[in-house]
């Protein structure tokens, strides 16, 4: 197994400031903008860029988790059964900005779940998604994210991990494992 | 992850305690779903579920089909009367026939200890029992545990106290499985005449006195007189049973303590419960309504993932 650090803590910590200035530029300082974090994973991501945010905008930027599982299209087509995370939207989605946030895009059937999830709590102005990692080339799905912290070229059988020290990770990293 | 141990629900007895605690968390989840602007899901959107009911239910068969509506199946409603059950179909043709139409799980309530059981033998539809004679209803057992624990914050170490009718309700037997499973201490309280002999061997309490039950108890779970199964004169009137196993406000506040209400409905007021009790804080019977649908669209959920789909491979 060979694994390839795609990122450290330093340039983890330069990416996610690159990327809340480039949502800044954009949603100024977020009254009519939330942020979405997908369910499990991109959760610890998601609560990084709104800690982030919050020192840059001195506010209190809404976040919210979305858990997408029962909006998968391969319930019933895996060996390994599924098991749902909580949803936890603490604000109305209708007319709002919404940035749904994940760590890995991949196939973009997550993200396709996604944005069928978020239309049952209303109707956003607009959905846009930022990642930290871009898997590029492996697209099912014509899904292509806003704000991107790496792109990486990698083949189906590779794996891209995420270390976060909220997981009991020793120091945040980000790796490209080849079995 | 986690898959439920079996392959149907035919009673809790077969469920192991992780299983219990899977359709639980579960539950939690569609409880979320249940708050939502648009409460449904597409998870079995491929699914085709039939409501098989011999026997007469509101509840429980609305309860069914609002959780499958919600997880986007598609429903089929059978019912005895006015079926060709009346013109001597049996019970394996009539679910046959049923299956012919491509028909994915069942549902089914039964007059017959049993009948689910018998059937899961026969076909390979996933069944869920929705009630077996005076056997098992494992749906009402898992959703009255899960608002225990709603409630009190777990079921294991609590006291829970069954009253009422226990020799004709089938809420009993598979209550105290559950319960019992989840370590909890069960009582059964009612007139001799209606408790069964055996029930002491199942390592249950047996009282024969309501005020030493609601003075042991956390909760109370107060079952229906079932007047529709008395084939004799089980007590000698309503009045009477009223007087000494029906609980009111007044018994209550004897007791001194909050002692949780709980009743699988529909209640007879003023019989089994006085509607000062029913409609008390200390109540939670609409949330045990409430909590049917996300225990029952946990069950089928869980279920619905054994099911092999055509073409993709995986193991039943």
């Amino acid at each position: 197994m060979e694994k390839l650090r795609l990122l450290d803590g330093q340039l983890l910590d330069l990416t996610m400031q690159r990327l809340c200035h480039q949502l800044v530029e954009k949603h100024e300082d977020f009254a009519h903008s939330v942020l979405v974090g997908m369910q499990p994973r991109g959760r610890y991501f998601a609560d990084r860029i709104k800690a982030r945010l919050d020192r840059i905008t001195s506010g209190n930027v809404p976040i919210g988790y979305l858990d997408i599982t029962f909006y998968r299209d391969d319930f019933r087509r895996r060996n390994e059964p599924l098991q749902a995370s909580e949803t936890l939207l603490p604000f109305d989605v209708e007319g709002k900005h919404v940035v749904l946030i994940d760590d890995v895009l991949f196939t973009g059937r997550t993200i396709r779940a996604a944005l069928s999830a978020l239309g049952e709590y209303g109707r956003p102005a607009s959905v846009e998604l930022l990642v930290l990692i871009d898997r590029l080339y492996s697209r099912d799905l014509p899904i292509q994210p806003d704000y991107t912290g790496r792109t990486v070229n990698s083949i189906l059988s590779q794996r891209v991990v995420v270390e976060w020290t909220e997981q009991g990770a020793a120091e945040d990293a980000i790796w490209l494992v080849t079995k | 992850m986690a898959a439920l141990s079996v392959n149907h629900l035919l009673g809790i007895k077969g469920l192991t305690t992780e299983d219990i605690e899977l359709i639980f968390d579960t539950a939690d989840k569609f409880k979320e779903v249940l708050n939502r602007p648009i409460r449904k899901v597409p998870s079995l959107r491929d699914i085709t579920i039939a409501n098989v009911f011999f026997e007469n239910s509101t509840r429980t068969r609305l309860s069914f089909e609002l959780a499958e509506k919600r997880l986007s199946a598609d429903v089929i409603n059978f019912s005895a009367s006015g079926s060709s059950v009346k013109k001597g179909e049996t019970l394996l043709d009539t679910v046959n026939n049923i299956l012919a139409m491509k028909v994915e799980m069942i549902v089914m309530r039964h007059a017959s200890p049993g009948a689910p059981h018998f059937l899961s033998r026969h076909i390979k539809a996933a069944i869920v029992n929705a009630g077996d004679g005076t056997h098992e209803h494992p749906t009402q057992a898992l959703l009255d545990a899960y608002s225990i624990r709603e409630k009190l914050g777990s079921v294991g170490g609590k006291k829970i106290a069954i009253i009422g009718d226990i020799s004709h309700s089938r809420v009993a037997l598979s209550n105290i499985f559950c319960l019992q499973k989840l370590g909890a201490e069960v009582m059964v309280c009612g007139p001799a005449t209606l408790i069964p002999k055996h029930m002491a061997s199942l390592g249950v309490k047996v009282v024969h006195d309501t005020r030493q039950a609601l003075e042991w108890c956390d909760v109370a779970n107060v079952l229906r007189i079932q007047l529709e199964r008395q084939q004799g004169k089980n007590f000698p009137s309503l009045r009477e049973y009223a007087r000494y196993y029906g609980i009111n406000g007044n018994l209550l506040r004897q007791i001194g303590r909050p002692i949780t209400i709980m009743h699988p409905g529909p209640i007879n007021r003023g019989i089994e419960l006085t509607s000062d009790v029913a409609d008390s804080a200390q109540s939670i019977i609409l949330d045990q309504v409430e909590n049917g649908v996300a225990i029952r669209m946990a069950v089928l959920y869980l279920l619905a993932e054994k099911i092999k789909v055509y073409g993709a491979g995986k193991a039943a």
